[in-house]
């Protein structure tokens, strides 16, 4: 076994940008994002990195001087977190849009108002149809390793989108675990540097970001929802010699607990974390949890796969959707995947821990007896409205 | 829909434009209503229509002139009819209103 | 993964959990500025020395100084999933004394498990003034502050307070603190830190109240 180092998540996730060579570094300080630039920048004045780091003056210039240094052909990082996701929004298009293979993290934070510092998926949902590969994290490993898998997929030939990696604001970025850390040399042998898409060059010059007419827009859209649909094949790929590679191993979702439980919890982020707890800590038998870690591309055949058999669904959602049909961003995932898929379940939607309200053993308790209880009712008589886990009535 | 054109399988990703200077092949003058006419007589070669030019579509031509009143310049000023837009900016500015912006006749 | 050098754990394991999946929960109570999140991160990071699966987070807010602070650290021998906060604690540590009658701080500590707090007066006169009628405890007091006062010339105790629960706890080995302390911290700060944590190693005192 490689040996375990304390890092924070944030610390984890500057690892691995340092793993991997990053060339330009461009970001805008916010809460819980900060120290993951921080500590890069640290790297950088000490001669461990060699990179650019380009300060700005807002997270809407990080992600333009992003795209710009992406369109040199340079390896670039930036990391952001709740409305400065939102002020990257217009840019996230056209990051997709332009095909750069730009990697960011979002330390996920809820966002305002009220002002909250504290972690839900507002950001982190609210960025979800941007066209950008998009994964989360359970825990400070697999948000240091996202990383470096997310240069492997955003840089393949047959992907060159941005790839956003998420982990949870506090309960990941500043909770300190040990981490088996990737060396620059493992990491460049696992994605090594290599110029795949089109780049500014004097030598060779090309246009981008010209003017798309109705001649010609839409078939740059039909080859951004081909490229961002076959992804998954590259995803697959790379995990599976990842976990050759480096002995962990992931999947686009992650089923923990009894096969044929009849009631199954879909989650992502930390709380799976905590739902996983509690089925070992209750020896639950009848609960299976299925987290789901690759968001976009969603991975609608293993959702069909492992929710097939079970009796009742619950979703747990950490964002909010005000006048949707639907309450919770995964909760309308879930349901559009199995009705596609001619699957008529009994699937609830929760939504628990906004703005950083923790979501305890406790509240997974009285989540799973609703589902116990709603098991038994007919389909007509399950809620229709999303059940608030936690808040004040 | 244009049968002509590529499908979204043929075109290079990202809409990037792979030929270098392909603007060239797009001949702006059939935005033009009004077309500059620069009198060579009143011309006192300042260059400021050539400077003021959005679209740099004032050529400076090494061509002799012989003014009317006798005067000798080894410049001339020209228009580039392909892609001046006509938008008058270099009538407007010229200091002795030797250009004059007349209706394009088609 | 028990290494031999860390039965000191295990053992405390076997004594206050029947469970197969063991685990040591501490909670730090102090003040914005006393470094009850740096304690937590140290002894997290130890335990990780140590061979163990540990977690430290903060009760997350936006610190400030003099402000109430909350710490947690997790330990385990396997991997830790659950990352709530700690409601039933093992150990509890409290950075400044004028809070251990809050009842935030004394909430939820386990049966058997330990109270230690940063003060000048003796433990049996903290069981007193809490009132700890009924409940299992240990109890184990430092003057961490004076400590501190006399080292640094400023009171910050999260070190002297580690030092204090590993000695009461008999949770990780010294060796493995101070060699979490020497790489966080680097020249006189890492020697002096070191220094006070062997103070308060050797000067808490301990009573158990039944």
């Amino acid at each position: 076994m490689k040996h375990k180092v304390p890092l924070s998540g944030n610390s984890a996730v500057a690892y691995a940008v340092k793993a991997m060579d990053v060339d330009v570094v461009s970001a805008y300080p916010i809460t819980p994002q900060t120290t993951i630039v921080e500590k890069i920048a640290e790297f950088v004045a000490n001669g461990e990195l060699d990179a650019k780091v380009i300060h700005v003056e807002s997270e809407h210039s990080a992600l333009s001087a992003a795209v710009g240094a992406s369109a040199t052909g340079a390896r670039i990082f930036t990391a952001s977190s709740s409305q400065g996701i939102a002020l990257m929004y217009e840019i996230m298009f056209i990051a997709s849009s332009m095909r750069l293979p730009i990697v960011m993290t979002i330390a996920t934070r809820a966002l305002s108002a009220p002002i909250n510092i504290w972690n839900d998926h507002s950001d982190f949902m609210a960025v979800s149809d941007t066209g950008w590969v998009m994964m989360m994290a359970e825990n400070n490993q697999e948000a240091h390793d996202d990383v470096v898998l997310a240069y492997r997929i955003a840089e393949d030939p047959r992907v060159l989108l941005p790839v956003a990696t998420a982990l949870d604001g506090f309960f990941m970025t500043h909770t300190i675990e040990p981490i088996e850390v990737i060396s620059r040399e493992e990491g460049l042998e696992f994605a090594p540097k290599k110029k795949t898409w089109y780049t500014l060059d004097p030598d060779n010059p090309v246009t981008m970001g010209a003017l798309g007419d109705p001649n010609w827009y839409f078939e740059f859209k039909k080859q951004q929802y081909e490229a961002l649909k076959n992804s998954r094949t590259v995803f697959d790929e790379a995990v599976k010699e990842f976990e050759k590679k480096f002995g962990r191993s992931y999947g686009p979702v992650e089923y923990f607990g009894n096969e044929d439980a009849e009631v199954v919890l879909v989650a992502m982020g930390h709380v799976s974390g905590n739902i996983k707890a509690f089925i070992e800590k209750t020896s639950a038998g009848n609960v299976g949890l299925l987290r789901v870690k690759l968001y976009r591309p969603f991975p609608e055949d293993l959702i069909v796969k492992h929710l097939e058999n079970a009796e009742i669904v619950g979703v747990i959602d950490r964002a909010l959707v005000p006048g949707s049909p639907y309450g919770g961003p995964l909760y309308s995932d879930v349901i559009v995947t199995l009705s596609k898929n001619n699957l008529s379940k009994k699937v609830v939607d929760f939504i628990a821990g906004l703005g950083g309200r923790p979501v305890t053993l406790g509240h997974i308790k009285n989540i799973v007896e609703k589902l116990e209880e709603l098991k038994l009712k007919p389909q007509k008589d399950l809620p229709k409205e999303p059940l608030f886990v936690g808040v004040r009535e | 829909m244009s049968k002509s054109l590529p499908s979204w399988r043929e075109l290079p990703i990202g809409a990037v434009i792979l030929q270098p200077g392909s603007t060239v092949r797009y001949k702006t003058h059939e935005w033009r209503t009004l077309r500059p006419v620069i009198n060579q007589d009143k011309c006192i070669r300042c260059r400021l229509c050539w400077a003021y030019c959005p679209e740099g579509t004032i050529l400076e031509l090494d061509k002799p002139y012989t003014t009317k009143a006798g005067k000798v310049y080894n410049i001339t000023y020209e228009v580039n009819y392909d892609y001046c837009k006509g938008c008058g900016v270099c009538a407007y500015e010229c200091p002795v209103k030797a250009i004059e912006m007349v209706p394009e006749v088609r | 993964m028990v290494f031999v050098e860390d039965v000191y754990l295990f053992y405390v394991f076997k004594i206050y959990s029947c469970k197969v999946n063991v685990v040591f929960e501490i909670r730090w109570h102090g003040r914005g500025g006393m470094g009850a999140v740096t304690a937590a991160d140290i002894t997290a990071s130890a335990a990780i020395k140590a061979g163990y699966y540990a977690l430290a987070f903060p009760e997350f807010g936006a610190e400030r100084r003099g402000a109430p602070v909350t710490a947690y650290t997790r330990i385990d021998e396997r991997v830790i999933y659950d990352r709530s906060p700690i409601e039933e604690p093992d150990a509890v540590v409290v950075l400044d004394p004028t809070m251990i009658t809050s009842p935030r701080v004394l909430a939820g500590i386990k049966d058997g498990g330990y109270l230690i707090v940063n003060t000048a007066k003796d433990p049996k006169q903290v069981v007193e003034e809490v009132g700890l009628k009924g409940r299992k405890l240990t109890v184990a007091t430092v003057d961490a502050t004076d400590l501190a006062m006399k080292v640094f010339n400023l009171p910050i105790v999260n070190t002297a307070m580690v030092g204090a629960l590993i000695s009461t706890t008999k949770l990780l080995p010294l060796d493995r603190v101070l060699e979490v302390v020497n790489e966080k911290f680097s020249g006189r700060i890492a020697s002096l830190n070191a220094q006070l944590i062997k103070q308060a190693y050797e000067l808490v005192k301990v009573v158990k109240h039944e």
